[in-house]
């Protein structure tokens, strides 16, 4: 407002009409930060709430009307949650999987990208179009089928079901890694080639250090995705010394009137590493996310 | 041995451990599990062949399916239209060039994304706990008397809706980056013909942002159908049926009563709306998968 009658002064020449303009879009600019702020806020609400959930006794967590802060922060719930709760033992569980699961995916899927992008055969873009089309496969289909398989092949209660297909491919990470080798200049290759280098050597001298990028993406993508998966170890994983936390978590949520704040400090323990790796590393999320929505 | 051949040769080799993947764990487990869907199975005795009996059941003799589809529809046309207007809403907004600090909020719609699935669950039974939860509560401070949502029939559909917009906001960069796509050309024009903001999202963001749209559209309705997890750790189904939807149904045929034959027809009946789907996104978007 002090604004606009600064500018009325200063410029006595503008219309009133432009005047009202101008007026209407601070008024506009002004609803936008409102509607923004307050969906920001409903955003953060609840990770505040979690938070100060693991920090509450019981009687406060139950307490109506709420408490907010908790009046004496029971850091007590940490420890006694990763004491009662084999946390130490889910936490192996889980990172192994997710080992092999970054492992698995960087070797396979940058040597099938490759194939898809830096070699031109026939019939290439055809089959890259299954490749899509089973990106839209729901597991559930699948599931019954290979849980069978793997029950006859004996790995039901081993790790193997949620390792082994890793390393066969992931038709979003072929996709996105696809995605940035198609944008490589392809006379690199070509006077490689023209140097006597194999593919193979094209793959692993010139185009593996340039799609450090991507390769990051998915190695994230990829222990995030692990790190967070509860249909996979669900059906898999049958023996309980090998679970991973996601359904570590859910057993003891099952059980009747369950401790909730040891639940909620095992959340807060759950949900701040994966959200570190973000801040450190966000610009690999924001790249990998459009990229899957917008190329093409 | 000519360059046409030699680099045939390469590309397979290339691309020959998705060649495996694909024929042991999705085209094999796709087959087999076609043949599953016609019989009776329960894993301890082998397999007897029924016939189409499985999906004759499924359409005719179950009751439950049924609530099941309908409490799966509901969540693909209530939830879905509300989420995808609410994430292309917020995007739109913040699009806008003078909105300061966009980074900021990027990352605040982004970080639920982050979170496991089974904390989720837990953060939202209490963030919709009836008494002390905090949307009751600031229901509350407005007068309102808030719903018991995951234990009533009526709101438990509703609380997982809620949820499931807690978590779209991968959507919202998805839009981002589409709106980003919009040549800015198009708004000056507009600008000079003297529309107001309105007008230039109906006539101009909106139609070029429905190839995106489009996108998350169909990759939701499909995820919808897959959704399992929360109705699993939540509500396993409950309150009366309200939260059964097609992948906890599915699942409880398979693993918790051994009907893995049904189960399977089920999982067909999935795989044909997930094909359909694939195939309007396909058509509808012939750019999608050869942009070079």
């Amino acid at each position: 407002m002090i604004n606009s009658t600064s500018t009325l002064k200063t410029s006595p020449v503008v219309p009133a009409k432009h005047r009202s303009k101008k007026l209407m879009e601070r008024l506009e600019l002004a609803a936008v930060y409102v509607i923004l702020g307050l969906t920001a806020l409903a955003f953060i609400l609840p990770f505040l709430w979690l938070l100060s959930g693991s920090l509450k006794s019981s009687t406060e967590l139950f307490a109506n009307p709420p408490v907010w802060i908790p009046s004496k922060p029971q850091w007590s719930n940490f420890a006694t949650a990763f004491g009662e709760f084999p946390f130490l033992l889910y936490l192996r569980n889980t990172l192994t999987i997710a080992g092999f699961g970054i492992i698995g995916a960087v070797i396979s899927n940058t040597l099938i990208a490759y194939g898809f992008s830096r070699v031109d055969w026939k019939g290439r873009d055809g089959v890259f179009v299954l490749v899509l089309a089973t990106m839209m496969l729901p597991f559930q289909v699948t599931m019954i089928p290979l849980f069978l398989m793997f029950q006859k092949l004996g790995w039901i209660g081993t790790f193997l079901p949620l390792i082994v297909p890793v390393f066969f491919g992931n038709p979003f990470f072929i996709f996105l890694l696809r995605q940035f080798l198609v944008g490589i200049p392809k006379e690199l290759s070509q006077s490689a080639k023209v140097d006597g280098a194999s593919e193979f050597r094209i793959y692993w001298q010139i185009i593996l250090p340039l799609s450090l990028p991507v390769i990051t993406t998915v190695m994230i993508f990829s222990f995030i995705y692990s790190w967070g998966d509860f249909i996979g170890p669900l059906v898999f994983l049958s023996d309980n010394k090998l679970y991973t936390l996601s359904l570590g978590i859910q057993q003891i949520m099952s059980v009747n009137d369950p401790r909730w704040p040891l639940l909620m400090a095992i959340g807060v323990s759950m949900t701040l590493p994966v959200l570190i790796i973000f801040f450190i590393l966000q610009k690999y999320f924001i790249q990998g996310i459009a990229f899957s929505g917008i190329k093409g | 041995m000519n360059m046409a051949r030699k680099d045939l040769l390469n590309g397979l080799l290339f691309i020959s451990p998705w060649i495996v993947g694909f024929l042991c764990f999705t085209l094999y487990p796709l087959v087999s599990s076609f043949y599953y869907s016609l019989t009776d199975y329960d894993i301890i005795n082998p397999p007897v062949f029924v016939g189409l009996e499985n999906y004759k059941t499924l359409f005719t003799g179950d009751n439950l399916f049924y609530k099941v589809l309908k409490n799966t529809l509901f969540m693909v046309f209530v939830g879905l239209t509300v989420i995808t207007a609410c994430t292309v809403f917020i995007s739109i907004l913040l699009n806008n060039k003078k909105i300061k600090g966009m980074a900021f909020f990027r990352v605040v719609f982004f970080l639920p994304t982050l979170v496991p699935f089974v904390i989720l669950s837990i953060l939202w039974v209490w963030v919709l706990q009836p008494d002390s939860g905090i949307v009751n509560t600031i229901l509350g401070w407005i007068g309102i008397d808030g719903p018991g949502w995951f234990s009533s029939p009526v709101w438990a559909k509703p609380a997982f809706i809620l949820m499931a917009l807690w978590g779209a906001g991968g959507s919202i960069i998805i839009y981002l980056a589409g709106l980003q796509g919009i040549p800015e050309s198009l708004y000056e024009a507009a600008s000079i013909d003297g529309a107001n903001s309105l007008q230039k999202m109906f006539s101009i963001t909106l139609p070029m942002l429905r190839p995106v749209i489009l996108f998350n559209v169909i990759t939701g309705i499909i995820g919808t159908f897959q959704s399992f997890a929360e109705s699993f750790i939540i509500t396993q189904g409950g309150p009366d049926g309200s939260t059964m939807f097609y992948s906890l149904y599915l699942y409880q045929n398979a693993f918790q009563y051994a009907k893995m034959g049904y189960a399977s027809a089920m999982a067909w009946v999935l795989l044909l709306i997930a094909l359909i789907f694939t195939l309007i996104l396909f058509k509808v978007s012939g750019r999608w998968g050869n942009n070079d």
